[in-house]
């Protein structure tokens, strides 16, 4: 048996010049949901990708089920499923027929693989469009099918990279219930995120991630707990103010949106120390308009941790 | 065994619920042969009768045809995410192409009946002896796994559906200037080189050796070197390709 249902550590991987994973450090257990947070780039899917073994890594090791990554590859293999950023379902096939195919492909046999094929269709309340092709389903019900095909062979250990990108907020709860039983049931989810409500709603442990590597790791509590616990955002009144206050903060805030003419900055919330705050900024009180006190979110602990990352960039690293 | 099975009824199965590649799988090579025979074929002076000079041409254009389905199936497998949700359940890649290449095969086997079935119907009428048809049957078969690997590669090859559709659209061109439709010598002189010596001239001049029973001067051999040729290249730039893509 193993302790852990993922165990990685050091974990690199290159691309030609390019590093993309730069040592990560990661521990699941049985039963748990963890999430790894970060942007488009970040570096997400391909940890993925090398703990379900369709990648190797350049460097570092790691264990998933109990077993190498690299050197026991096909053990591995028996013991996980992965749903990834597209949905891997044949939109000509019937939702059962694809059930029932990748049951086969698992090595059950053609009874054995209708019977958890029908199991499935009942736990994830799709009875009544189990014989109709994937192609007439919504993005929810097409979501649901692509989990269940997942869990057809039983896995111990699921990766969902990006499972709710592009769903719609409905599609999106049904799916944190889903993904809740799963962990109750005793599997271990791996899940990628771009979603930090995501991520704070569902996942026992996070990773941040960022250029390859993890930036922070705890419970959302803890994450929360890691920066001041208020964030103050500070309405300009014009763009002079707003590049005044930028120079004078001088990189100790945790956003700055031009746009909108805000800066935020993370304090503990007392009323003496807003106020000094705000008189030694704006001592003459014409730069600042209006100001706001915000509990922090995990948003506000990545933009701090990251160095006030914009939005998420786009990057064709996320699909290799 | 079972996995290779099921994938192949899984490739057979999607390409004939698709509408597009059901047209081109069995109303294509119909249509394409009576237009050859009743439109074209009155102004084509040909030493037999035209419809039995044209049935074996018209059923290595629809093998290109063919080869275009397949390489868009492949290359939809490899470009969204089925091919490493199967490679992360242990069905290895190749497993995932064979199914493709083998209903490939099927569908073109059902497209020649039909157009046979169609053909005996509008007078198709050549003199050979069933072993000739049989061994008209190998070679065509033979070259359909040839094509149909050709298919696969250029599938793996192609970055996207659409890319290995066009590409096996230029690869299906060249049953053009060949003898499937007209005889080599009306082309220009230039040409005649290429169109007589290229694999479908000699596949096409084969079978219509071998079922109309003058098998003696065909290019039988080289027929079938053209395509255990195509199809061991293939295989081998279909294996190469794959490596190269699972690496990255």
């Amino acid at each position: 048996m193993y302790d852990n249902a993922i165990e990685a550590a050091g974990l690199c991987r290159r691309f030609g010049e390019h590093l993309v994973l730069d040592g990560v450090d990661l521990v699941v257990p049985a039963g748990q949901v963890f999430a790894l947070l970060g942007p488009n780039g970040a570096g997400k899917t391909t940890t993925v990708r090398i703990l379900a073994t369709l990648l190797s890594p350049s460097g570092g090791r790691a264990r998933v089920a109990g077993f190498d990554v690299v050197h026991q590859r096909r053990e591995v293999r028996r013991r996980i499923s992965l749903t990834g950023q597209y949905a891997a379902l044949d939109e000509m096939q019937t939702g059962r027929e694809n059930l029932v195919m990748t049951g086969r492909l698992q090595r059950l046999d053609r009874r054995a693989a209708r019977r958890r094929a029908a199991e499935m269709l009942e736990r994830f309340d799709l009875v009544a469009a189990a014989d109709r092709r994937v192609r007439t389903y919504s993005g929810g019900m097409r979501w649901r099918l692509d989990i269940a095909v997942g869990l057809i062979g039983d896995p111990t250990v699921v990766f969902l990279d990006e499972p709710t990108t592009g769903l719609d907020p409905r599609s999106r709860q049904t799916m944190w219930e889903a993904i809740k039983a799963l962990a109750a049931s005793g599997v271990a989810v791996l899940l990628t995120t771009q979603y930090l409500e995501e991520a704070d709603a569902l996942a026992a442990r996070i990773a941040m991630i960022d250029h390859g590597r993890l930036v922070a790791e705890g419970s959302a509590r803890e994450l929360k707990r890691r920066v001041a616990g208020e964030r103050l955002e500070l309405e300009l009144a014009d763009a002079d103010a707003f590049d005044e206050l930028t120079r004078a903060i001088d990189g100790r805030a945790m956003r700055y949106e031009r746009s909108s003419l805000s800066i935020s900055i993370p304090v503990q919330g007392g009323a003496q120390e807003v106020r000094a705050l705000l008189d030694r900024l704006d001592p003459e009180r014409v730069r600042i308009a209006r100001f706001l006190l915000h509990e922090t979110s995990l948003d506000d602990v990545f933009m701090t941790l990251t160095g006030n990352h914009p939005q998420p960039s786009e990057s064709e690293l996320a699909h290799v | 065994m079972s996995e290779a099975n099921t994938l192949i009824v899984r490739a057979l199965r999607l390409t004939l619920r698709d509408t597009d590649s059901v047209i081109t799988a069995l109303a294509l090579p119909v249509l394409l042969m009576l237009m050859f025979v009743y439109l074209f074929g009155g102004a084509i002076h040909t030493p037999i009768s035209y419809v039995d000079y044209v049935v074996p041409g018209v059923l290595l254009v629809c093998v290109g045809f063919g080869a275009g389905t397949t390489a868009v199936s492949v290359s939809r497998d490899l470009a969204g995410g089925m091919i490493d949700r199967l490679r992360a359940i242990d069905v290895r890649g190749v497993t995932l192409i064979n199914g493709h290449v083998v209903a490939s095969v099927l569908r073109n086997l059902l497209s020649t009946a039909i157009v046979l079935v169609v053909a005996l119907a509008i007078g198709f009428r050549p003199h050979g002896d069933p072993a000739g048809w049989l061994a008209a049957l190998a070679v065509l078969v033979v070259y359909l796994i040839a094509l149909s690997w050709l298919a696969a590669a250029v599938g793996i090859l192609a970055r996207s559906p659409e890319a290995a559709q066009g590409i096996a659209f230029l690869v299906s061109f060249l049953a053009y200037p060949s003898s499937a439709f007209v005889p080599v010598r009306t082309m220009p002189g230039t040409l005649q080189g290429f169109a007589a010596n290229q694999p479908v001239s000699q596949v096409a001049d084969t079978m219509r050796a071998l079922l109309t029973g003058a098998a003696g001067g065909a290019p039988t051999w080289s027929a079938i070197a053209w395509s255990l040729g195509i199809a061991v290249g293939s295989i081998a730039l279909a294996a190469a390709l794959f490596r190269r893509r699972r690496i990255q």
